[in-house]
């Protein structure tokens, strides 16, 4: 019997959290995490060749396949890094071995959560995949038990549940609307059916659905003023959980949005939901470039760098356009890319330092080279700086919504060079100046570092044509 | 039996849920607030079977007892006995300006039915007034997590607002996944709320009022 892939990219999560409950010890969880994790990498990259038909439940398509590709992609590389934060948090004596196995079927089952929600043909399966990932994400944060991360979990769960309640209240407006052309039952739940009807949607009911669904997911984007739960949960949660909190579960979210986007679009007598997302994404960015300058923890102000980004991606795909849409792709995968590397090497350095204040770190290049670099690199490329691939969205994003609507992209190019001025100034002296904090050793995976830097730092001076095309084809399906 | 007559039953049911939320609202101890939590789950209990059975919709009685069960009298009794344990069952909780906070929620219930009834006038006449009703549940609830400071009082607002959720997705006639979607709401609050959080914020903090979680604010000035 063969497993078709989309089965086996959840049952992999699926079968490897529950494996990961029973087994004990760290090593052989850590380790299975990676193995487990790298197949999921390795069946999601075959969906790019052989891809399965749609069904009522779960559907693999352009758009969706390049959010699942990352995803596992993110998750893998996570993955090896949690393996050696994961072991100095034991040394250090910071986690309690008991709950290391809680944590790494965790980690499974949030994957399984995330390849779920993006792999859903049906909007009701989705918000239950969205759920599951918040929840196994919440129980992360609190993770290690002190006062501080079971205030952030406890802030999160509140605002997230809140969120997630809206999210499907307008999911039944969305079936509500969709009833009387599509009929009873299942077959009004299916996005597939649901866009080949959306024109005949009562315009009205889906305008209202749209508004509950962008306070919901956007609750999980993380859009100001929603953000509340985000940067706690940055950083009072492990590392790793940070680096897939920005990297990916923000993205998942913004999938599900952008879904509900296409459906309104495709309706003519809706609302247009551009302006709105152009709204909620320039607040987004504005706010966090000023709130940045305040940060005293390094986790929170690269927190607050993510709610920036999530806004900038936003502010893109609300502009539209095959380009700006092509722009809002790049910026989510580089970004993606590139915070969870700047998280992979802020992990370290916490660790080393035995804190996550500002204040005590300094000379990061002098006493560690390689975690301090890696950080500069980080971080000259998440502002925008060329020849990292983020420039080259960040240029697009301009350039697009320059030529749609100028007064907007000014207020755009403005909390960019705010932000781009907060996190340089706190960059230099965390990694040049004299040495502050402990100087000691840290066995470090600096692999994942290397692997999304190197990525990002290619995607600035080429895109392969084929990433191009498809990109550009995802764009021009996303309206 | 005549259309009408189902009609008013289901409406009476979703008006009756409403109301209880504004019973919530005032209550300024918890044991007394877990009681109207267990009519409120009650309440709605009755209405999810009444959909059920004018719907023809037997899975939904799945639903209907898991709000019985579950909502009504395993949960409020969980809480109860974590009241008791904590030793908070006489205190009295300050809910801040209990006139003005019934005014926002009259003011929330009426904003409800505004935006609600008149984008629902071609969905059939039950879902269109039970929707209306459903969403002044969520908002009430919402308001009622923002009024309390006290984290059982917030998950008893959840609470509200959830079943608020559950009564809107019963009265979608045929909406599928609707027991599947009670089911995780259900593993939510059981999961999280009850086994992890208060045990382990008890644990830390000797209160379980959140005012004590905001003092402890790590790391931002």
């Amino acid at each position: 019997m063969s497993i078709d892939p989309v089965s086996a990219i959840l049952l992999i999560p699926l079968v490897s959290a529950a494996l990961l409950a029973l087994l004990p010890g760290y090593r052989v969880g850590a380790a299975l995490n990676v193995v487990a994790s790298a197949l999921s990498l390795g069946v999601a990259v075959s969906l790019l060749w052989h891809r399965p038909a749609v069904g009522l439940y779960l559907m693999v398509d352009d758009l969706s396949i390049v959010f699942v590709v990352l995803n596992c992609f993110v998750g893998f590389t996570t993955s090896v890094f949690s393996a050696s934060y994961i072991g100095h948090e034991l040394d250090s004596g910071k986690l309690k071995p008991q709950l290391v196995r809680f944590y790494h079927a965790m980690y499974q089952l949030m994957m399984f959560g995330m390849n779920l929600a993006l792999l859903a043909n049906n909007i009701g399966l989705m918000w239950v995949a969205v759920e599951l990932a918040t929840l196994t994400t919440v129980l992360m944060v609190g993770l290690y038990r002190t006062a501080e991360a079971l205030e952030a979990a406890w802030k999160y769960f509140i605002l997230g549940s809140v969120g997630i309640a809206l999210a499907l209240f307008g999911t039944i407006l969305v079936y509500l609307a969709a009833r009387p052309v599509a009929g009873e039952g299942m077959e009004a739940m299916v996005w597939t059916h649901l866009l080949r009807l959306a024109p005949s949607f009562d315009p009205s009911l889906l305008n209202i659905a749209f508004i509950f669904l962008l306070l919901g997911y956007g609750t999980k984007v993380g859009l100001a003023p929603l953000h509340a739960w985000l940067p706690d949960a940055h950083a009072e949660g492990p590392t790793p959980i940070s680096a897939v909190l920005s990297g990916l579960l923000l993205n998942v979210a913004l999938y599900a949005l952008l879904r509900f986007k296409v459906l309104l679009a495709a309706n003519p007598g809706a609302i247009a939901p551009n302006p709105l997302m152009i709204g909620m994404g320039l607040l987004s960015v504005l706010f966090a470039a000023f709130m940045l300058y305040r940060r005293r923890d390094i986790k929170r102000l690269f927190a607050y760098s993510s709610i920036e980004h999530m806004g900038i991606i936003v502010f893109a795909f609300g502009m539209a356009g095959p380009l700006g849409n092509f722009a809002g792709l790049l910026q989510m995968t580089m970004h993606s890319l590139t915070k969870s590397a700047i998280f992979f090497s802020v992990g370290h350095v916490a660790q080393v330092k035995g804190t996550q204040r500002i204040a005590d770190m300094g000379g990061l290049t002098e006493s560690h080279p390689v975690l301090g670099w890696t950080l500069v690199a980080g971080v000259a490329a998440i502002v925008g700086l060329p020849p990292f691939g983020v420039f080259t969205s960040e240029f697009l994003v301009i350039s697009s919504s320059f030529s749609q609507q100028p007064l907007l992209a000014l207020v755009l190019v403005f909390g960019l060079l705010v932000a781009f001025g907060a996190l340089l100034l706190r960059m230099t002296g965390l990694a040049f100046g004299p040495v502050r904090g402990p100087v000691g050793r840290v066995r470090a995976s600096y692999l994942p570092i290397f692997a999304h830097l190197a990525l990002v730092l290619v995607a600035g001076f080429w895109l392969p044509p084929p990433l191009v095309k498809w990109f550009e084809h995802v764009a021009t399906l996303l309206g | 039996m005549s259309h009408g007559l189902s009609f008013d039953i289901a409406h009476m049911l979703a008006g009756g849920l409403v109301l209880v939320s504004f019973l919530m609202l005032y209550q300024d101890r918890l044991l007394a607030l877990l009681h109207v939590l267990s009519l409120h789950a009650v309440v709605l209990a009755l209405s999810v079977a009444w959909q059920a059975w004018i719907q023809d919709a037997p899975h939904l009685f799945i639903t209907a007892a898991l709000a019985l069960g579950f909502k009504a009298i395993l949960i409020p009794m969980v809480l109860r006995r974590m009241v008791f344990q904590m030793g908070i069952h006489r205190e009295i909780e300050t809910v801040g300006g209990i006139g003005l906070t019934m005014l926002a929620g009259i003011a929330l219930v009426a904003l409800s039915l505004e935006v609600m009834l008149p984008v629902t006038s071609d969905v059939d006449p039950v879902a269109r007034e039970d929707i209306a009703l459903a969403l002044s549940v969520v908002m009430i609830g919402m308001l009622m997590m923002v009024t309390r400071r006290n984290a059982l009082s917030q998950v008893v607002g959840f609470m509200s607002l959830e079943n608020g959720i559950i009564l809107a997705a019963t009265g979608a006639r045929g909406m599928p996944l609707v027991v599947e979607i009670s089911v995780a709401f259900s593993i939510l609050i059981a999961l999280i709320v009850i086994g992890v959080f208060l045990f382990r914020i008890r644990e830390q903090f000797d209160t379980i009022d959140v005012e004590a979680l905001d003092r402890s604010r790590g790391g931002q000035e």
